[in-house]
C-alpha cells in the first residue's frame, strides 16, 4: 500500500514538474475507464476493452509458447543426455540466445512472407531457451542413483526415459517453462507493436501514435498484471509438481 | 562348477598416472544357493566390488562368470539393493516394485503382475504402506521396499550393497532378522557385503574378508558353521561365532597394516568389536 502510495505520489508530481505531456493519475483512470469498465467491449479493429485485446495477445503468446515448449524441451534432452551433442550445439545456443525479438522479427517475416507466423517464430525462437537450458541442466542433475536402479532394473529406453529421466527432470523443466512463458510475455508487446496486430501491445503503439498517453499507461498496468498473474499461475502449477 | 565366480578380477579408478587401484586379483567362487558375506573396511572398495557383480561397472582385469557365462552388464538375474535405497520419490511403495515387476516380466496379464507386485510388499511387511511415498516411510522401511522391489524381479542372486548400514541398531536388527527369515524361505544366492562381522556371521554361510585397500584382495573363506535358524542372543555365548568372528578381525586387522599406518581411519565394525572384545 505504502508503494503504491509512493508511486502514485511520483508520478503526478512527474506529471506537473518535468514531464508535462505525462497524464496524472486522475486523467488516466477518467480516460481509461470505459475500456477497464467493459474489458470486453469491441467498438471498432482498433477500439476495444483492455481485457479483449489481452486475450488475442494471450492466444498468440500461448500459440508461441506451445511451440517454444514443443521444440525446446526435446532438444534440451538431447542436450543433457549426449556429451557431443552438447559440444556442438552449445555454441549455436549462446549466440542465437542474446538475439533480441526485434532483430528476429523481420528475419521472420522475410521466412514466412506473412505478419502471424512471424510472430509465433519471433515467440518460440526467443522464449525457448530457458526451457532448453534448464532442461539440459536438469537431465545432467538427474542422480546417478536412480539411473544406476534403470540399469539393474534393465529398464527398456522407454521406460527409462518416462519413468526416471522425465520425472526426475520436471522440477528443473518447470523452473524452465516459468521463465520461458515470462519471456513470451515480453516479446509479443514488442512483435505486436512492429506487426500493427491487434492486441494489447498494438493498441499501446496505436495509442501513443493518436497521442492518447492515458491509454499507453493503461497498457503498461495491463501488461505487468498479467504477466505477473501469469508468473503466480506458474508458479502454483511448479510447486505442485515438485510436490509430487 | 561354481554359480557365480570371480576369476583374477582387478579395478581401478582414475586417469593414467594418478591412478588408484582399487580391486587386486580377486578370486571368488559361490555355489548355488549359498548366502556369502563379503566383510571389509570402509573405503576398501566393497561397492565397487559389488557394482562389478551386478555389471554397473566392468573389470579392468580377469571376468566374472555367472552359471558359466561371463557378466557383460546388468542383468535381470541379479537383484540389487543399494545401501541408499534409491527408490524412486515421485512413486508410491507398490509403483516403485511395479516398475520392476512389469519390466521382468513383460509378458504376464496386469493382474498377476499386480498380485505378484502385492505379495511381494507384503512379504517385507508393507502391506499397510503400499501407497505411500518413500518420504514418508522411515529409513528402515525404505531399506524393506529396496528388498522388495529386487527380491520382486526374481533374480537368481541376490546382491545387496551395505543395506542396513544407514540404519540404527534396532532397525537393522530387525531387518536382519528379516532378511534371514526370507532368505529361510526361498533360498537364493546371496552376496551381502557389509562392514560389520557380526552381521555377516548372523546372516551368512560363509565370511569373505576384503582386505584393507587400495588393492584390495579377498581373504581365505571361513564357514560359519552354526545352525540356522540362529538366534541373535544365544549367539553371542556361542564358542565357534566368537572364534569365527577372532579369525575375520584378525585378518581385516593384518591386512588393513598399512592402511592403518598412514593414518587413524578404522572401520567402525572393527573398532566397535574390538572393544567388546
Amino acid at each position: 500500500m505504502i508503494g503504491i502510495s509512493c508511486v502514485l505520489l511520483a508520478w503526478s508530481v512527474s506529471g506537473r514538474t518535468w514531464s508535462k505531456s505525462l497524464p496524472s493519475p486522475s486523467k488516466t483512470w477518467e480516460v481509461s475507464k470505459p475500456y477497464v469498465v467493459e474489458p470486453f467491449e469491441k467498438r471498432g479493429e482498433m477500439d476495444q476493452g483492455v481485457l479483449r485485446f489481452a486475450w488475442y495477445s494471450l492466444v498468440l503468446v500461448a500459440k508461441g509458447y506451445a511451440l517454444a515448449l514443443l521444440i525446446g524441451t526435446p532438444l534440451g534432452f538431447l542436450l543433457g543426455l549426449s556429451a557431443s551433442f552438447n559440444r556442438s550445439v552449445d555454441p549455436i545456443i549462446q549466440v542465437l540466445r542474446p538475439v533480441s525479438p526485434l532483430a528476429w522479427l523481420p528475419l521472420g517475416l522475410v521466412l514466412f512472407q506473412n505478419s502471424k507466423p512471424a510472430a509465433l517464430f519471433t515467440i518460440a525462437i526467443c522464449a525457448m531457451w530457458p526451457t532448453v537450458l534448464n532442461t539440459a541442466v536438469g537431465v545432467r542433475a538427474v542422480p546417478q542413483d536412480y539411473l544406476n536402479v534403470a540399469r539393474v532394473l534393465n529398464l527398456s529406453a522407454r521406460n527409462r526415459l518416462f519413468k526416471i529421466l522425465i520425472p526426475a527432470t520436471l522440477p528443473y523443466m518447470f523452473t524452465g517453462f516459468r521463465l520461458s512463458l515470462g519471456i513470451a510475455w515480453l516479446v509479443i508487446v514488442a512483435v505486436e507493436m512492429l506487426t500493427g496486430t491487434p492486441g494489447i501491445g498494438g493498441f499501446l503503439w496505436q495509442e501513443y501514435n493518436s497521442l492518447i498517453y492515458e491509454h499507453i499507461i493503461l497498457c503498461i498496468l495491463t501488461i505487468g498484471l498479467i504477466g505477473f498473474a501469469l508468473d503466480m499461475l506458474m508458479g502454483l502449477v511448479e510447486r505442485r509438481f515438485q510436490a509430487a | 562348477m561354481a554359480f557365480l565366480e570371480l576369476k583374477g578380477v582387478g579395478k581401478g579408478f582414475g586417469a593414467r598416472g594418478a591412478r588408484t587401484e582399487v580391486l587386486r586379483n580377486l578370486h571368488l567362487e559361490i555355489e548355488r544357493g549359498e548366502f556369502v558375506a563379503i566383510v571389509g573396511y570402509s573405503g576398501a572398495g566393497k561397492t565397487t566390488l559389488l557394482s562389478l557383480m551386478a555389471g554397473l561397472l566392468k573389470p579392468d582385469a580377469g571376468e566374472i562368470l555367472l552359471g558359466g557365462r561371463p557378466v557383460s552388464g546388468p542383468g535381470r538375474d541379479r537383484g540389487v539393493v543399494f545401501q541408499n535405497y534409491s527408490l524412486l520419490p515421485w512413486m508410491t511403495v507398490s509403483e516403485n516394485v511395479r516398475l520392476a515387476v512389469d519390466q521382468a516380466f513383460p509378458s504376464w496379464p496386469a493382474e498377476r503382475r499386480r498380485e505378484h507386485t502385492d505379495a511381494h510388499i507384503a512379504l517385507v511387511n508393507l502391506a499397510a504402506a503400499r501407497r505411500q511415498r518413500p518420504r514418508e516411510l522411515s529409513g528402515g522401511m525404505r531399506q524393506r521396499v529396496s528388498v522388495a522391489r529386487a527380491l520382486a524381479m526374481d533374480p537368481e542372486v541376490l546382491l545387496l550393497d551395505e543395506p542396513l548400514s544407514a540404519l540404527d541398531a534396532l532397525t537393522r536388527a530387525t531387518l536382519q532378522d528379516e532378511i534371514a527369515r526370507i532368505w529361510e524361505r526361498d533360498r537364493k544366492t546371496v552376496v551381502l557385503i557389509t562392514n560389520d562381522v557380526d552381521e555377516g556371521i548372523l546372516l551368512a554361510d560363509r565370511i569373505v574378508p576384503l582386505s584393507a585397500g587400495p588393492g584390495a584382495s579377498l581373504g581365505p573363506s571361513i564357514e560359519v558353521d552354526i545352525a540356522r535358524p540362529r538366534d541373535r542372543k544365544a549367539i553371542n555365548h556361542d564358542p565357534r561365532f566368537k572364534e569365527i568372528r577372532r579369525r575375520v578381525i584378525e585378518y581385516l586387522l593384518a591386512s588393513g597394516g598399512r592402511a592403518r599406518a598412514a593414518g587413524p581411519r578404522v572401520a567402525p565394525a572393527a573398532a566397535t568389536v574390538e572393544a567388546q572384545a
